[in-house]
């Protein structure tokens, strides 16, 4: 039994207080958040202990691990903290606005021994596990088209009022949505070598992108490309879909399916045979102990659980692997700041100033 | 509403048994768990209403008079349809399921919980939860607050009949990981007393959800889970469903069946029909002819 923290309760939070609280291995010993009034009606309804303030959680309360949920730009002190202390750290993702910060995490809770994870739950979406495999298997041949989607109806108005409206604490599309994407990409990829061609355009947020455009090169010729949007209404939530292209064929998925187009299925995993190979969640998702939003979030806790109660230092969505994700966003936040490549060679073309002004902003958040 | 709110013998007496085949709503609105291609192409076929009523026309024809449906904003469409034609769907009975959760879940990201909450409140909403016994927002009285959602979404069924309101899935499951039972307490009450219906939860956590309802004395509670040969979904265990409907009380309404098309119909409804104390099955279909095709395996295979 491992006694967990957990750390912001927003929408992230309170899901994965709900998950850590069902599962077996975990006793929930303190909440922690800003909103009175929401750590009050938490308390008065279930039999948590409440706290206002993180330093005084760690201080009063034994713990073997926290779980971080809150705004992206408060991460790096809040996991620093508890790693000092010697404790296990789930924490959501982006790990941090700096890759220079989560790398020193990383290699901290590596000396410390500690094992850490981050929420990109898509590595534990079937499907996408089946993509991993598939890549590693080489069935596909040399690799040489990565292209990564997600669209979704987040943003549909000018009115955000939260952190997440705001680029410097982590808000917006990059940080918040693609930045699954990007994590999917490095899974199957590594972290690219260099980006080009980063456009992170605004819609309707006045201080955030809401949509992040870029092209992504990698050392072995792999060339990937990235589109995502939250603010489109034409779907009902977020679709994420990764197509790879190899030399013996292609590989579709989405959270539902995976289909695999095979030139030549000589080396092809079992249940895999030429041309086209079409699996559904239904088939790949194993049962999980408890569900509340997808099996994903539920397999992300229990692969935690466990490993915080064995302190394997290294494993799925490990900090390491996070950071991949963040040093892929900081190349993609300075390429859209420097803008498109004719207006730096001839300096001749026009671009708005206001929108100079705003990547100019970005890059320095 | 079925009966006149404070109707003292809608609580007390045996409740009605429901329809032995339920209609669902996923088809109409793009969600399918098994392709989002497919779910895309029924979004398309479902863009105007009129689509979705000459199906549901199709069901009431085959003899299948409950809708088990989203409080989704297209939902209220249709109950102004059976509204203004009483005299055609005399039998036509709506099963709420609520909240509709993309529209908090997103309006979450965009206004923080308490902005959510309000936002979804009715203008009324603070006046109105001040003359509930207590100010809701500021005393942290969550049961005004909880009530006045329920209502704000019952708003579209009003005059209709809705016997049974459920709560969503997403929601359920949130409160039984959270701890926070006393919710499922105040749910029950109010659509009891204010609405003279039978109080539903949908789950994907049977076993353990039945467990914490009776703990908190909701007794035979209306439970709609997945039930189905693969176990898609049954959280717990196919054996401990299998035990679960076996031995405890419960009315049971089993959904995805056909574990999202994972089994083919004949051997779904075979199995699921196998089943001991199933009083209800959901199901979904975009045409008269499967529709009827799921009503003729039903009545090959449910033995009761």
């Amino acid at each position: 039994m491992i006694r967990v923290g957990m750390v912001g309760l927003g929408k992230m939070g309170l899901s994965h207080h709900a998950i850590f609280n069902a599962h077996p291995g975990v006793r929930v010993a303190g909440v922690c958040d800003s909103s009175r009034y929401v750590l009050s009606v938490l308390g008065k309804y279930t039999d948590v202990d409440t706290y206002s303030d993180y330093e005084a959680m760690l201080e009063q309360v034994p713990l073997d691990a926290v779980v971080i949920a809150t705004p992206s730009s408060a991460h790096t002190g809040m996991v620093t903290a508890a790693l000092e202390r010697g404790l296990h750290v789930f924490c959501e993702k982006p790990l941090t606005l700096d890759p220079e910060e989560s790398e020193t995490l990383a290699s901290t809770a590596q000396e410390r021994g500690l094992a850490t994870q981050a929420g990109y739950h898509n590595r534990f979406v079937a499907t996408f596990r089946e993509v991993k495999k598939l890549v590693d298997s080489g069935v596909l041949g040399d690799l040489h088209q990565v292209t990564g989607e997600a669209y979704g109806p987040v943003i549909l108005e000018s009115q955000g009022r939260t952190w997440r409206s705001r680029r410097a604490e982590g808000g917006g599309c990059l940080y918040d949505y693609a930045a699954h994407v990007i994590n999917l990409i490095n899974w199957y990829c590594g972290t690219p070598s260099g980006v080009g061609g980063t456009a992170l355009p605004s819609l309707f947020s006045r201080d955030t992108d809401d949509a992040a455009l870029s092209t992504l090169y990698f050392d072995s010729g792999l060339t990937g490309q990235l589109t995502v949007n939250w603010s489109d209404e034409s779907y009902r939530k977020m679709t994420t879909r990764i197509t790879l292209r190899g030399s013996n064929g292609r590989i579709y998925a989405d959270r539902q399916e995976i289909q695999v187009y095979l030139r030549d299925a000589s080396l092809a995993p079992e249940a895999y045979g030429e041309g086209w190979n079409v699996r559904y969640t239904t088939e790949l998702t194993p049962p999980v102990w408890f569900y509340l939003r997808g099996e994903e979030y539920s397999e992300q806790v229990d692969a935690f659980v466990r490993r915080a109660t064995e302190g394997a230092v290294e494993g799925t969505n490990d900090f390491a692997g996070a950071a991949m994700t963040d040093r892929t966003i900081a190349m993609m936040v300075a390429d859209a700041a420097r803008g498109p490549s004719t207006a730096r060679e001839n300096g001749d073309v026009p671009v708005k100033r206001r929108r100079r002004r705003l990547l100019a902003r970005r890059a320095s958040a | 509403m079925s009966q006149p709110a404070g109707d003292a013998t809608a609580a007390t007496a045996a409740p009605a048994p429901l329809d032995r085949l339920l209609f669902g709503d996923n088809q109409f609105f793009g969600i399918n768990h098994m392709s989002e291609e497919k779910a895309r192409s029924q979004s398309l076929r479902f863009q105007e209403i009129e689509a979705v009523i000459e199906v549901l026309d199709a069901a009431y024809e085959e003899g299948i008079h409950s809708f088990m449906c989203t409080t989704h904003d297209r939902i209220g469409l249709i109950c102004d349809h059976v509204r203004a034609n009483p005299d055609r769907y005399p039998d036509f009975r709506f099963l709420p399921g609520m909240p509709y959760a993309h529209k908090y879940a997103n309006a979450v990201t965009e206004q923080g919980m308490l902005g959510a909450v309000k936002g979804f409140l009715p203008d009324e909403g603070l006046v109105d939860a001040a003359m509930r016994g207590g100010k809701s927002l500021a005393t942290r009285d969550i049961e005004g607050m909880v009530t006045l959602l329920i209502d704000a979404e019952m708003k579209m069924f009003q005059g209709l009949q809705a016997p049974v309101v459920f709560l969503q899935n997403v929601v359920v499951d949130l409160l039984l990981g959270l701890g926070f039972k006393e919710a499922f307490v105040i749910f029950d009450r109010h659509v009891r007393e204010r609405y003279g219906a039978e109080p539903g939860f949908i789950t994907m956590n049977l076993p353990a959800l039945l467990d914490v309802l009776e703990e908190v004395g909701i007794e035979n509670p209306v439970i709609c889970s997945n039930i189905n040969k693969i176990g898609f979904r049954m959280c717990g265990g196919i054996e401990a469903y299998e035990e679960t409907l076996r031995e405890r009380r419960f009315r049971a309404i089993a959904m995805s069946v056909f574990a999202s098309g994972a089994l083919s119909p004949e051997e779904a409804i075979e199995w699921v029909c196998a089943q001991p104390n199933i009083e209800s099955i959901v199901f979904g279909a975009s045409s008269r002819r499967n529709i009827a095709g799921t009503r003729a395996l039903v009545e090959r295979h449910w033995r009761r």
